[in-house]
């Protein structure tokens, strides 16, 4: 609903479509061409490194390690992604990661949509109550020694649930999921239907989960991201290096420095192991970010709409 | 509404189904309620041992209560001033900069002529906010690397001399953390104020150019006023988070030659709580719980003050 009214008005920008620039005043041409001249600027500033790094990926370890990328790719070669694919420590990180994000992911949308959806009924009995015991954890938490120790006592360390469990219910993507179920599902629908004998929890399958479409996606988009992403849990619960989500081996080999070069078993990328080094990290941030990436142009049309929902009433 | 078939003889006892309904909406708010209490509540109740001298034969109840010990401990605590004002300067710094562009930058994009090129500038904006923490800082040790990132060759193509370490500067963390996140979450911020101005009434522009208004005026007069009460929002926001510079970010970037700039209050309660040696889980606890009071306070200074002025509020 956000984006049509969006397109409508963008459309009707009076001056953007129907005008010729040269029709414009003088004193808007001159608006226009620092505005451009900024817009150009910001847009040259946030894909330069990005352009940097993918470039670098795919540039060979010697033109890398001697700085001579600077935009495109130099003497382009695979040897990066090479290192990357042969890196064990990666490969199982890798592995872990799609199963935190899927599990996570799953686990979040159930528990945001089935307390959304007993939220959204106007009717139910302490619903105030509830609100209140949800929103009060937004404001205020008991901080990280405490969780610490609750995580601790429910033995949730150094098991894959650490990575899945805090943070299963986002409070705020509860209240975007409420306000569309309530402002989508007119009330009359679910007395009409409970008059024919509709069960809410049939309901709920039946009409809640398939006119939610936009905001599961949504939300999906959010947890999933979330738990790609996810470095903080890992770095408090997980000791095993077995359970080790990718971004804890990308922070030791991106940050920390360590990379193992005896994992590079290609007897010539040992030679040059330090040059190997360099461009194994610019591969492995390829490599890190592109299932995002990828989703990206699926999703950019949902997630406008949910910032928007989000904003409706917080 | 394709409506399912339903048994002829359930459609009257309409009253009864209401009935059921109860309970039936209880049991898809018992994962959440159960979730909430455990994972939220508990440890809520676990801040008591703020006050306590945690004992860990004796749990968090059975411990000594030693009153505000903790705490006077904290205050007087060597690192207290260093740690106070890198996480002050850095939220303020933060706060400056990346409260207003935002505003500027959806004001700008909003206003400009060629529906192609804004697409491409908004979608290219969104996508840093995507990446990881991890990537991000990964990226910057990268970039910033003297001999093979790219700013390091591109300053030894200008100047001929190997730039020097920018992480290990103290002077320029904060620069690097805030302009840093501003690349990451410029697009991504905008969204909001974008989706606000997209709902200006159109009317107020035609009217505004048939009475000679120029396009900068129209932005001034016309567009800026219509994002106030949004803008108003999350200014609340972000002051009421004012003490609550994240952890992650922080921590990634943080290294032993810039630790006098980059050490704050949540990664000094990592380390005097949870690394090895340390594990002072009451002193950790009392100074999250200082922070999270600080916070608490000025969200409700902030929201009172936005009310008096006679804009939106929070509640």
């Amino acid at each position: 609903m956000g984006t049509a009214r969006a397109k409508r008005t963008s459309k009707a920008e009076p001056g953007a479509k129907k005008v010729k620039f040269s029709t414009h005043p003088a004193s808007d041409k001159v608006y226009y061409v620092f505005s451009g001249i900024i817009l150009t600027s910001i847009l040259i500033a946030v894909a330069y490194p990005l352009i940097y790094v993918l470039s670098a990926s795919f540039s060979s370890g010697t033109a890398v390690s001697s700085g001579q990328v600077l935009l495109w790719p130099v003497d382009i070669s695979l040897e990066g992604y090479q290192a990357v694919f042969k890196n064990k420590d990666i490969l199982r990180s890798y592995g872990n990661t799609f199963l935190y994000t899927i599990l996570g992911t799953f686990i979040n949308v159930t528990v945001v949509m089935t307390c959304a959806y007993a939220l959204s009924r106007p009717g139910l009995r302490g619903r105030n109550f509830f609100m209140i015991l949800f929103t009060f954890t937004m404001f205020f938490s008991g901080g990280l020694i405490p969780f610490y120790m609750l995580m601790r006592n429910l033995h949730l360390i150094d098991t894959m649930w650490a990575m899945v469990l805090p943070g299963a219910l986002s409070v705020y993507n509860m209240i975007i999921a409420r306000t569309f179920i309530q402002s989508s599902i007119p009330g009359e629908l679910v007395e009409a239907t409970s008059m024919d004998g509709c069960s809410d929890i049939r309901f709920f399958f039946s009409f809640v989960l398939p006119l939610s479409k936009a905001v599961i996606a949504v939300i999906t988009l959010f947890s999933a991201v979330g738990h790609w992403n996810a470095y903080f849990n890992a770095l408090m619960y997980l000791n095993d290096r077995s359970l080790y989500p990718l971004q804890v081996i990308l922070r030791e080999i991106l940050i920390m420095n360590q990379v193992d070069v005896s994992m590079i078993m290609d007897p010539e990328l040992q030679q040059a192991n330090v040059q190997a080094a360099a461009v194994l990290k610019y591969a492995l941030i390829v490599v890190a970010t592109l299932p995002i990436l990828c989703v990206y142009p699926f999703i950019q049309k949902y997630f406008v709409k949910g910032v928007m929902i989000g904003s409706l009433k917080g | 509404m394709t409506s399912q078939p339903l048994p002829p003889g359930r459609a009257k006892n309409g009253s009864k189904k209401s009935i059921r309904s109860g309970w039936q909406m209880y049991l898809f708010l018992l994962p959440a309620v159960v979730y909430i209490v455990i994972f939220a509540y508990v440890p809520m109740a676990g801040v008591q041992i703020a006050f306590k001298e945690y004992d860990f034969t004796k749990g968090i109840w059975g411990s000594e209560w030693v009153g505000l010990d903790n705490f006077r401990r904290f205050f007087e605590s060597y690192p207290f001033w260093t740690i106070i004002r890198n996480t002050l300067l850095l939220s303020l710094y933060s706060l400056v900069i990346s409260f207003p562009l935002p505003i500027l930058f959806a004001l700008l994009l909003n206003s400009f002529i060629g529906q192609k090129f804004k697409k491409i500038v908004q979608s290219v904006s969104y996508m840093p906010h995507f990446i990881s923490t991890v990537v991000i800082v990964g990226m910057l040790v990268q970039i910033f690397n003297p001999r093979t990132g790219a700013f390091g060759s591109l300053y030894t193509f200008f100047t001929g001399n190997v730039m020097p370490d920018a992480f290990a500067n103290p002077d320029l963390f904060p620069h690097l953390y805030v302009w840093s996140g501003i690349w990451q979450g410029i697009g991504w911020s905008s969204i909001i104020y974008i989706a606000a101005l997209s709902s200006v009434d159109e009317h107020l522009h035609e009217a505004a150019q048939i009475d000679g208004a120029s396009r900068l005026q129209r932005v001034r007069h016309i567009d800026f006023p219509s994002i106030l009460p949004t803008a108003t929002i999350m200014l609340i926001l972000a002051v009421g988070n004012l003490m609550d510079i994240g952890f992650e970010k922080v921590f990634l970037m943080q290294n032993d030659l810039n630790l006098s700039s980059s050490e704050v209050i949540s990664t000094y309660v990592y380390k005097v709580g949870l690394t090895i040696g340390a594990g002072d889980f009451s002193f950790a606890t009392a100074i999250g719980l200082f922070n999270s009071v600080i916070n608490f306070v000025l969200l409700i200074i902030v929201n009172f003050a936005a009310r008096r002025m006679g804009n939106a509020s929070l509640w």
